[in-house]
């Protein structure tokens, strides 16, 4: 009431008395974001130092730039690590991505509701098993001894090797990642889906309009946002792909094919001991993430779509 | 008007449900297998050479002899900890934060939202990370696979809204009749809030079941590995799955292996039904508000 008049201080005094059992409700939540969000960030600096365990982050010596010299004069292992990345993502981008929204299509267009909820709660079901059981799935079925052998023989063909040859390597990851979150992927289209005006589809019938034609000219403008949306957060996570998925898969296949930048940054900095390097890669990743997002959130705004901030305060 | 839109068009319509018959038989398919390899016996296991279809004899016995002790049963008992005291937690550590947040003109209240968002756009990465945990002195300790992950960005925010969302004559009424903040929570907030603690409850609980590569990082000593890091060991690694207790025909590897793999997806499976109830209201919610 009078809080205009007041002086900032008596004004803060006052706040706190009365919100001090709120903030005290807040302050795990706060405390654990401070240690294990906010501190390892300042971890960082150790991308910039000869970081020795046994003297620790304060005693190690300032290299400046030296950490990312090594890595981008060309260290060859860091470079492969790059390139798979590189291609892993540009696949997942063809592969991944788009097979969601054309599974919501598709589930969408069914007209029994029962069916559709079948489908549904099946296909949602991998995304809640771990990497290390989808893994081991995929080993036993496609691997040695597993069904697709036996079927093969059966057929009189010859025995595939996909689990462990270094040239299957990659679509196994795709093949993977769409048998795991594919289904899972559908419930945001399917949302957009079903908030698209039924009369729009009417006005198009009486037009005139054959199915394929309301695909186009409806059904994807009116989930673009949401396509849209879901694209610039994946961009956020261009440099990362499927690390666990990965490190698991590792062994059988050998460096050449698996090694990501993730990967790079595991191999070399804890389990090789090389911590400045190592940081300096998950630095620089880190930091392209984020300016990766904000510039395809920054094109998605020139293009008119809402992108990830409008409506974040509705 | 009936919508002329779905009007079925019956050769459209069964050619979809083929489609996604198959799309279900590929997802179901190899759990059918695994479960059938874990109860068959070792003759067939040993014809067929790897996973088999169908149990001609079905036999508990690669579960007996998993579950009479030894490294699995331990792991299910690590990992049944971690879950539950990592869920528990984690919904106190969440929802109490998300209160807070979820009242207006809270002191400092913007700055701490904004300081929960932002960490949605970055991660510290690795290596940072493992010093941190290590400098909390938590590497080999099971509280380093549940401390980190007790809140979540997104969770908070899912939680802020539901919580904004309850009417606010009630809280003001109580805070009239002189109850203080903590009373508010615990005894109006809360059991208004049952469904979307529920959600987010269940979805904690997956992660911590599902913990692999924290394990895999800060916890060396195998009597306190998670059923996941077991999982990689006997399934993925292929090791030898010892048994303590053989019997007259030992259980066969393959038999071994799968048992281990349904005893990991039990828990899955009795919460999925539940999951199945809340979870899309949880991912709207966070995708809307997001």
């Amino acid at each position: 009431m009078s809080s205009r008049s007041e002086p900032p201080r008596a004004l803060l005094a006052r706040r706190l008395r009365r919100d001090w059992s709120l903030l005290l409700l807040a302050l795990p939540g706060v405390a654990i974001f401070a240690s294990f969000y906010y501190l390892p960030l300042l971890g960082n600096v150790i991308a910039f130092k000869d970081y020795q365990p046994f003297i620790g982050i304060l005693g190690s010596d300032w290299v400046g730039l030296g950490n990312f010299s090594i890595l981008f004069d060309g260290d060859p292992a860091f470079l492969n690590a790059l390139r798979n990345t590189l291609i892993i993502t540009f696949l997942q981008l063809i592969f991944t991505f788009p097979a969601p929204i054309a599974l919501a299509l598709l589930m969408n267009s069914l007209v029994s509701e029962r069916f559709k909820r079948v489908v549904q709660s099946v296909l949602y079901l991998p995304h809640f098993l771990s990497w290390v059981v989808v893994v081991a799935i995929f080993q036993h079925v496609l691997g040695f001894g597993g069904p697709l052998e036996q079927l093969m023989s059966a057929l009189g063909g010859p025995h595939p090797e996909i689990i462990g040859n270094p040239s299957f390597f990659k679509p196994l990851l795709i093949l993977q990642d769409i048998w795991k979150n594919c289904g899972w992927g559908t419930i945001l289209f399917l949302a957009a889906l079903a908030g698209i005006d039924q009369n729009l589809y009417e006005a198009a019938e009486v037009d005139g309009a054959s199915r394929w034609r309301q695909l186009f000219h409806i059904t994807l403008p009116g989930i673009r946002p949401v396509i849209i949306l879901i694209l610039i957060l994946r961009i956020g996570d261009l440099l990362s792909v499927g690390f666990e998925q990965i490190v698991l898969q590792q062994a059988a296949v050998g460096a050449h094919a698996s090694e990501v930048l993730d990967t790079y940054v595991y191999n070399n900095g804890i389990v090789g001991g090389e911590w400045g390097t190592s940081a300096a890669v998950g630095l620089v990743k880190g930091v392209i993430g984020v300016v990766l997002v904000l510039a395809a959130n920054k094109l998605a705004h020139l293009f008119g779509e809402a992108g990830i901030y409008q409506g974040a305060d509705k | 008007m009936t919508s002329l839109t779905r009007r079925p068009h019956a050769p459209a319509e069964v050619g979809k449900m083929i489609i996604l018959t198959l799309c279900c038989l590929i997802v179901l398919g190899p759990f059918v297998m695994v479960v059938s390899t874990s109860l068959a016996d070792s003759s067939q296991v040993g014809r067929g050479g790897g996973l088999v279809l169908w149990p001609e004899r079905p036999t508990f016995d690669a579960y007996r002899s998993i579950l009479a002790g030894g490294q699995v049963t331990t792991a299910l008992g690590v990992s049944a900890f971690v879950t539950i005291v990592g869920t528990l937690l984690a919904l106190a550590v969440t929802s109490t934060l998300a209160y807070a947040l979820s009242r207006t003109h809270l002191l400092f209240g913007r700055v701490i939202l904004l300081g929960v968002l932002a960490t949605m756009l970055f991660s510290a990465g690795m290596i940072p990370m493992y010093l941190t945990v290590k400098q909390f002195g938590l590497l080999n300790s099971l509280w380093a696979l549940i401390i980190p992950v007790t809140v979540s960005a997104f969770n908070v925010i899912v939680m802020r809204a539901f919580f904004g969302s309850l009417p606010a004559e009630l809280t003001e009424a109580a805070l009239i009749d002189g109850a203080g903040e903590f009373r508010i929570f615990w005894t109006i907030v809360l059991p208004l809030s049952k469904p979307i603690l529920a959600a987010i409850g269940l979805f904690y609980a997956v992660n911590f079941w599902n913990t692999f590569f924290s394990a895999m990082l800060y916890i060396d000593d195998q009597k306190k590995w998670p059923i996941q890091l077991v999982l990689r060991q006997y399934l993925i690694n292929n090791s030898q799955v010892g048994v303590t207790d053989a019997g007259a025909v030992p259980p066969s590897q393959p038999a071994l292996q799968m048992a281990i793999l349904v005893l990991s997806l039990i828990p899955i499976a009795c919460v999925y039904p539940f999951l199945q109830k809340h979870f899309t209201k949880g991912v709207l919610t966070g995708a809307v508000k997001g």
